[in-house]
């Protein structure tokens, strides 16, 4: 088997008859080959096994305090040989980057390599516990330490707060600091302004820490108003939240000017950071003015996505928020040894911080990765990472010239991803069912239906860890998907048809949520 | 560059095909004077794996790992022992290196086992349902008091003196930003049920309160029946807010929600994930069915697909910020997904029966432990009721005892200085874990110690 120039699998042709699964006969087990259906462990009769063998207890007096559980909890066990099948085959219906291209845009889903898995595995960093005594922790802190002097280094920034969980933990974090700002200048400024074509995050992070969200809206060319946003700035903005590169995947050219123009105003500047892969080694945040930055750790520093986490979400600050970052704050001291900054002596050593947000340290299994990662590509493999993500996007992009509608295809190169819109498709075909179309080509789709501001939005992602020839075939497949999407072609509603499961019923399962087993069966399984 | 698959030749092809002159030219967007140029200052060029390896090793043997001493830590994060094949499974890359499940028909295992595990952390807490997982407990248990807030349109809560100190004090840090009203106390040493104040929560309960959150075990170890303190909050329509730092408790203790709570929210660090120097932790969240539409997070539910198969998708999205933005019930747009994974996965391996033994054998150990150590001159153990941490009131400050400890490699408990540093009457606590780790030389070891070290 090879490939051709477009990327396409040159073998026999197989006829349409033979390839629709759907065809294929009913087996006895529901299996099909090598793709296998896995009951619920609520479903199966092992409520009284186990997969684990625990030493007796020694007699000893209960001291429940007569609060001991008398109810079965149900809780069914598998023995370890059938845990271990029935996770490796619920494992084999997911799709994953180590399976192939998975061209999330604003997701970045890139190569996981397994040193960062072995370092952070390692018991000094995965065994310590987060309130063991600090001079028996210190390797953990001069990680923490290490980790944040880089981040610092990149963005041009600062300071860093590294307790934040998640990307939009961070953003809570970095607002937080704007509003902890204000209160000590002893301004009482309410709203956040917040482009269009931001993240669903960003508004919800300004509500939840008590702001009113202001909408700014998009130029044509897929940028943030600057006119719009800096005619709204005044005595009642208390920052503005940018996506920088933005979610149409362009650079935000007037970025400095508006950080100049909202720190006239009186504001800071918020900048989204989900995109930081895109320009990491080649731009620095600070140098525009930015204020605050979360770092999503998983996207440019390639910790595992895991089915949707852990995240870790580290804020970069400027000067004049550095003063209001959270606890706890790792310090270096003059011997060398590092200090973990807590409540205790925050009042001497880190008097404006806004307080705790996270129990503990933050996600260190993240920072290790994250680190092992900066040290692997080194100053070279970093510039050359941002280079790559935005090379492949842009060839995705100009591949696609004449097939796909690029909205914003005019407004200068993308960045780290690139953006279509569903213009053109027959009637009655949408952007989804190119995606679902790509399942069937052995692809996950592309992000589908953000950013809000193109209809049917398609944003692709390639990102850096992917080679010409895995692009050429992934551009061939969408062409060809997007040819039959163009043709009306009637099979395509139906896709995916060789997926684990055919389109599923969304619309059913929020309209009458099932979200726990319960033990008579479930309606919708009856059928 | 061995994670970058692009030759030089291929570079040379694409930009072609693009029609740029260089890669330069694909920068044109960024200011002049905001592209960097030069290196990157101070960081070092690509490095081997095995020049990597040597540098983190070297960092990581600066630690002194629970593994290598007799280790009694707790507080809200534990060591228990965490079977071989649940780290295994879930470095399947297929796990490990998954997304969210945007595109449900190619992500059924992700989604199937967040089924199964919201399944388990329902029936574990006694509730009708629980989503799919959140940062941690900490963060949960901040986000079950904004709910309390929609639920109920009042704002102030009532937080127990055995809530953890830094789950107090991220919802004060919050709550400054918020405008919520919190009504906190510190804890007390008080003989029998240490950091137990359910008269004055009982006390405190009135028309304008929103919830109380209670946390059993309390941060000083003590459990206690919620029952009388959730029919309370119901006559004044408040919400009852469990919070569960240690679920293994759970295999021998009643349920929060079987005592009556509304929302129980939980750190499931405990089981199937390791201490990670405090993460990437597992954040539980469940609550009564009538609530569901006003609940933070991702949700997994059942459905159908397109031949009538059941499948799995995630569901109600209608109330996340993707939809609706600063109306959404939260920020938060993820889930500790392979976190909740190992959670699910070491749940299902030891079953109902496995989970009962374990914590009969965390219990057994705890009271052996605690008799022992109540036995030194000038010790005086303050729980009678407790599952597998209790506090005990040295004669002497309990900190730096447990730094003098450490010297001697003995990691011996959290001292209530280090936990509550603001509150000299706590000075003297420790709070002892006795988990299935510990072994009878380890106790011994520990109670010879610290008998030297009050005597010292």
């Amino acid at each position: 088997m090879s490939m051709n120039s477009e990327g396409r699998v040159t073998r026999p042709e197989i006829s349409a008859e033979t390839t629709a699964a759907a065809e294929a006969p009913a087996t006895f087990t529901g299996n099909r080959a090598l793709m296998l259906e896995e009951a619920l462990i609520f479903e199966r009769d092992d409520y009284a096994r186990t997969g684990v063998d625990i030493a007796e207890a020694p007699a000893a007096a209960n001291r429940l305090g007569g609060l001991e559980r008398h109810r079965a909890i149900g809780l069914p066990g598998l023995p370890e040989p059938e845990a271990v099948r029935h996770y490796t085959r619920l494992s084999r219906q997911n799709y994953a980057i180590d399976l192939g291209l998975f061209p999330l845009g604003s997701c970045t889903m890139k190569h996981n390599p397994r040193l960062n898995e072995k370092m952070a595995r390692l018991p000094g960093f995965a065994d310590i516990h987060p309130l063991a005594p600090v001079d028996t922790v210190q390797g953990a802190l001069a990680v923490i330490d290490e980790l944040a002097h880089w981040l610092v280094t990149l963005t041009g920034m600062h300071a860093v707060a590294m307790s934040p969980k998640a990307g939009a933990h961070g953003e809570l974090c970095g607002l937080l600091a704007i509003r902890a700002a204000h209160d000590a200048a002893g301004s009482d400024r309410s709203v956040i302004l917040v482009p269009e074509s931001a993240h669903g995050t960003n508004p919800a992070t300004a509500a939840f820490c008590g702001y009113k969200v202001e909408n700014i809206p998009a130029t044509a060319d897929g940028r943030v108003d600057l006119d719009a946003l800096t005619a709204r700035l005044g005595p009642d903005v208390a920052g503005v939240m940018i996506t920088n590169p933005n979610t149409c995947g362009l650079f935000e050219r007037d970025m400095k000017r508006i950080s100049d123009a909202v720190h006239a105003a009186g504001g800071y500047v918020y900048c989204d950071g989900a995109n930081f892969n895109a320009i990491v080694g080649r731009v620095r945040p600070g140098d525009l003015g930015i204020d605050a930055m979360h770092i999503n750790l998983h996207k440019t520093f390639s910790t595992p996505h895991g089915g949707g986490g852990p995240g870790s979400g580290p804020v970069v600050l400027s000067e004049a928020l550095s003063p209001y970052a959270p606890l706890p704050f790792v310090a270096k001291q003059g011997d060398g040894s590092f200090k973990l900054i807590e409540e205790e002596t925050a009042g001497e050593d880190h008097p404006g911080s806004f307080g705790r947000m996270a129990a503990f340290n933050g996600q260190m299994g993240m920072f290790t990765r994250a680190l092992t990662y900066i040290l692997s590509h080194g100053a070279d493999g970093l510039r050359q990472v941002a280079e790559d993500a935005v090379l492949n996007a842009n060839y995705v992009l100009r591949s696609l010239d004449g097939l796909l509608d690029a909205p914003f295809g005019a407004s200068g190169p993308c960045m780290h991803e690139a953006l279509f819109s569903d213009d053109g498709l027959a009637p009655g075909f949408t952007t989804l069912d190119i995606a679902k179309g790509l399942i069937d080509e052995g692809f996950h789709p592309m992000t589908m239906y953000f950013p809000l501001v193109v209809h049917g939005a398609m944003l692709i992602e390639p990102t850096e860890t992917e080679g010409k020839a895995t692009l050429d075939q992934f551009v061939g497949a969408l062409r060809s998907v997007a040819e039959r999407a163009k043709a009306g072609d009637a099979a395509l509603k139906a896709a995916p048809a060789m997926a684990p499961r055919r389109r599923l019923d969304e619309t059913a399962a929020a309209r009458k949520p099932v979200l726990v087993w319960k033990d008579e069966p479930l309606p919708e399984a009856a059928e | 560059m061995r994670y970058l698959p692009l030759t030089d030749s291929d570079r040379q092809a694409m930009l072609a095909t693009i029609g740029a002159g260089s890669i330069d030219d694909l920068f044109v967007d960024v200011p002049a004077e905001a592209r960097l140029s030069g290196p990157i200052a101070g960081l070092a060029p690509h490095a081997s794996e095995l020049a990597v390896e040597r540098h983190m090793s070297k960092l990581a043997r600066r630690n002194l790992s629970a593994g290598e001493a007799p280790f009694f830590l707790g507080c809200g994060a534990y060591k228990h022992h965490v079977p071989a094949s649940v780290d295994h499974l879930i470095q399947r890359g297929e796990f490990l290196t998954s997304y969210t499940p945007y595109q449900p028909e190619i992500a059924q295992g992700t989604l199937q086992a967040l089924f199964e595990f919201q399944t388990q952390v329902a029936r574990l807490f006694g509730c009708d349902v629980a989503n799919a997982s959140m940062y941690d407990g900490s963060t949960a248990c901040w986000e079950a008091i904004t709910m309390a807030r929609r639920v109920t349109k009042r704002a102030k809560a009532i937080l127990s003196a055995g809530l953890h100190p830094h789950y107090v004090s991220l919802a004060k840090t919050m709550a400054r930003f918020t405008g919520d009203q919190l009504d906190s106390a510190a804890p007390s040493l008080t003989p029998g049920a240490p950091g137990d104040d359910m008269a004055r929560l009982l006390d405190a309960i009135d028309g304008e309160t929103s919830c109380v959150v209670v946390q059993n075990p309390n941060i000083l170890g003590h459990v206690a029946d919620l029952s009388e303190l959730a029919a309370r909050c119901h006559e004044k329509g408040a919400l009852l807010i469990a919070v569960v730092t240690e679920p293994v408790a759970l295999g021998a203790v009643r349920s929060p929600g079987e005592m009556g709570a509304d929302i129980v929210v939980g750190e499931g660090q405990s089981i199937g994930v390791g201490l990670n120097f405090g993460g990437p932790y597992v954040g539980l969240f469940a609550c009564a069915e009538k609530y569901v539409r006003q609940m933070p997070g991702r949700l997994a539910g059942v459905t159908t697909d397109a031949d009538g198969q059941r499948g799995f998708v995630l569901t109600l999205s209608t109330r996340e910020q993707h939809i609706r933005r600063e109306k959404a019930t939260s920020n938060i747009c993820t889930n500790a997904g392979l976190c909740a994974l190992a959670f699910s996965i070491h749940l299902t391996l030891l079953g109902e029966t496995g989970l009962r033994r374990l914590a009969t054998l965390n219990h057994a150990n705890a009271v052996a432990a605690a008799d022992r150590l109540a036995k030194l001159p000038g010790v005086e153990l303050l729980n009678t009721a407790f599952f597998n941490e209790f506090t005990l009131k040295l004669p002497v400050e309990a900190r730096p005892v447990v730094r003098s400890l450490a010297d001697k490699g003995i990691l011996g408990g959290v001292s209530l200085g280090r936990l509550y540093p603001g509150e000299p009457t706590l000075a003297n606590g420790l709070v002892v874990a006795v988990t299935e780790t510990v072994t009878g030389e380890d106790v011994e070891a520990l109670a010879q110690a610290l008998e030297a070290e009050i005597a010292a």
